[in-house]
C-alpha cells in the first residue's frame, strides 16, 4: 500500500525506460481503461516529474498523487 | 556436434547479423561445427527508408526490394518460412512449413515492427502513411494531385520506425509545395503525442524553430483517439479536433504476436538487457533492432550496430570464451530538412544528439547512403 493510501487499479512499470517512454506507456494504458480507473505509473526518469503532470492536466485526467521512492517515482492518475 | 544459430527476420538486423556471423565463424562453418539459418517470411529483403520518397514521386517501392538470398553469404541457410511457435525452455521452434519442431542452440529475434492502424477507430479507412509499400503508393496518389487544403501529419503512437521521418515528411512537403508555388494554398499541421515535437528533447529543440519559421502548425499533446472519415476530422484524447483534407499518420506499431506468446515481452517487443541484448526471460535468446526493447530509436543504424554486437557475442559463446561486446546505444540518422537539404545526428546512451546545420552536402550524403545500403546488408559497409 502506498503512503498516499490510494489503491491503483492498473500498474505500468516504466522503470528503466528512456524519455518519453514512461509518459507514452502511461498514455497507452489510459487509452485502454475505462473512466474512473486509477493507473499507477512507476518511473525512474526525472523528466516524468514534469511530463506526467503536464499531460494529465492537458488531457483532463487527474493526477491524484506523486510519491517519491528511493529509486523511482510513483504517479497515480485517474482517467476522467 | 553442430551448434545451430537461428535468426528470425531478414530485415536489416537479421541480414547484417547473418553475414557478420558467416564472416566471423567461417572456420566453424567450413568444419560443420556451426549452422546458421536465417528465416524470413518474404523472399525479398525490404529497405524501408525508400518509402519516404515514394509519395513525392521520387522513388519506387521496388527500389527498396532485393532477393534476400542474393544479399546473404552462401554459408548461411536462407529459409523462406514463418516461425509459428517458440519454446525457449526446450530451445525449439516450429516452422509453418515443417511438421516437426526444430532445435536451436542460439536464437536471435529480429522480427521488426508491424503497423496496427486498427487500434484507432477510423484510422485504417481515412489515414495515409508512408510506413508500408502499399501505404506510400496510396499516399502518392493523393499527394501528387493535392494542390490546396489542410495537410495533417499525425504521429499516433510511439515507438515507431525511424523517429525522424515525421519531421522529414513535413519539412519535405513544405519545401515541395513552395517549389511548386502552392504553399500558400496548403496548410501543414504536425501533431505529436507529448509536449515536444520529437521524443528526444535535443532534436525537438532543434526542429521546433525550423517548423515555426516555415509556418508548419504544431499541435503537441495530441494523442489521436479517433478519426471520422465522413467529416474528415481527427480527434485527440486531449479533446482537440483537427479538420483535414489529407491525413498522413504514423500508425501505432507493434511487434509480432509470437514474442508475447513466447513470454519474451509485451506488444511484440523483447525485454532485453540494453547492453548485451540478451532476452531477460530466456537463456540463449537475443533480440535486435526494433524487436529489442532498448529505448533507443527504431532505426536501421541501430539494428546495424546491434548486429555487430550480437555477432561478436555469439562468436565468443560458440568458441567458449566470455562474451564481452556490448551495445552502447549508438544511433546515427540523416534528417531531411527539405527536398535538397538535410541534417545529421549521432548519439548513444551517454551522449545526446546535436543536429548538424542542414546542408545540401548532407542531403546528398543521405541519398548516397541509401544507394550504398545494399553493401551494409551484405555486411561490407
Amino acid at each position: 500500500m502506498s503512503e498516499s493510501q490510494i489503491e491503483a487499479d492498473e500498474t505500468v512499470d516504466a522503470r528503466g525506460a528512456a524519455c518519453p517512454g514512461p509518459l507514452m506507456d502511461l498514455i497507452g494504458k489510459i487509452r485502454d481503461v475505462d473512466a474512473g480507473t486509477v493507473v499507477l505509473l512507476l518511473s525512474d526518469n526525472e523528466q516524468s516529474r514534469t511530463d506526467v503532470p503536464e499531460w494529465a492536466e492537458e488531457a483532463g485526467n487527474e493526477l491524484l498523487a506523486v510519491e517519491e521512492r528511493e529509486d523511482h517515482y510513483e504517479f497515480y492518475v485517474e482517467k476522467s | 556436434m553442430t551448434e545451430d544459430i537461428v535468426i528470425v527476420g531478414g530485415g536489416t538486423g537479421g541480414t547484417v547479423l547473418a553475414n557478420d556471423l558467416a564472416d566471423r565463424l567461417e572456420p566453424e562453418l567450413d568444419a560443420g561445427d556451426v549452422r546458421i539459418t536465417l528465416v524470413n517470411d518474404d523472399p525479398d529483403h525490404v529497405y524501408k527508408p525508400v518509402w519516404l520518397y515514394v509519395p513525392f514521386g521520387q522513388r519506387e517501392p521496388e527500389d527498396g526490394r532485393r532477393r534476400l538470398q542474393s544479399l546473404v553469404d552462401d554459408a548461411v541457410d536462407v529459409r523462406i518460412d514463418r516461425v509459428t511457435d517458440i519454446d525457449t525452455d526446450a530451445q525449439q521452434l516450429r516452422y509453418h512449413e515443417a511438421d516437426e519442431p526444430i532445435d536451436y542452440d542460439y536464437l536471435v529475434l529480429a522480427t521488426g515492427s508491424t503497423l496496427a492502424p486498427e487500434e484507432i477507430p477510423g484510422l485504417a479507412e481515412a489515414g495515409h502513411d508512408y510506413y508500408s509499400e502499399e501505404g506510400s503508393e496510396a499516399l502518392r496518389e493523393e499527394l501528387l494531385s493535392f494542390t490546396e487544403g489542410d495537410l495533417v501529419l499525425s504521429v499516433v503512437g510511439t515507438p515507431h520506425m525511424c523517429p525522424a521521418a515525421p519531421l522529414e515528411f513535413v519539412f519535405m512537403a513544405d519545401d515541395w509545395f513552395r517549389e511548386r508555388g502552392l504553399r500558400e494554398d496548403v496548410d501543414i499541421t504536425y501533431t505529436y503525442p507529448i509536449q515536444r515535437v520529437h521524443g528526444n528533447p535535443h532534436i525537438a529543440e532543434w526542429a521546433r524553430p525550423i517548423m515555426e519559421e516555415r509556418d508548419i502548425e504544431i499541435e503537441t499533446f495530441f494523442n489521436a483517439e479517433s478519426v471520422d472519415p465522413a467529416s474528415e476530422t481527427i480527434t485527440s484524447m486531449e479533446g482537440t479536433d483537427l479538420d483535414y483534407d489529407l491525413l498522413v499518420t504514423i500508425p501505432p506499431h507493434r511487434g509480432i504476436d509470437l514474442i508475447a506468446e513466447a513470454g519474451l515481452g509485451d506488444k511484440g517487443w523483447v525485454e532485453v538487457d540494453k547492453h548485451t541484448l540478451e532476452a531477460e526471460a530466456a537463456e540463449n535468446v537475443y533480440a535486435l533492432g526494433d524487436t529489442a526493447d532498448t529505448g533507443v530509436p527504431n532505426a536501421g543504424s541501430v539494428a546495424h550496430y546491434q548486429a555487430g554486437v550480437v555477432g561478436q557475442r555469439l562468436a565468443s559463446e560458440i568458441r567458449g570464451r566470455p562474451a564481452t561486446a556490448t551495445y552502447d546505444g549508438k544511433t546515427l540518422c540523416f534528417i531531411e530538412t527539405g527536398m535538397d537539404a538535410a541534417s545529421f545526428v549521432e548519439f548513444d546512451y551517454e551522449n545526446p544528439p546535436s543536429p548538424a546545420p542542414p546542408s545540401q552536402k548532407l542531403h546528398w550524403s543521405k541519398l548516397a547512403y541509401n544507394e550504398s545500403y545494399w553493401l551494409t546488408a551484405r555486411g561490407l559497409l
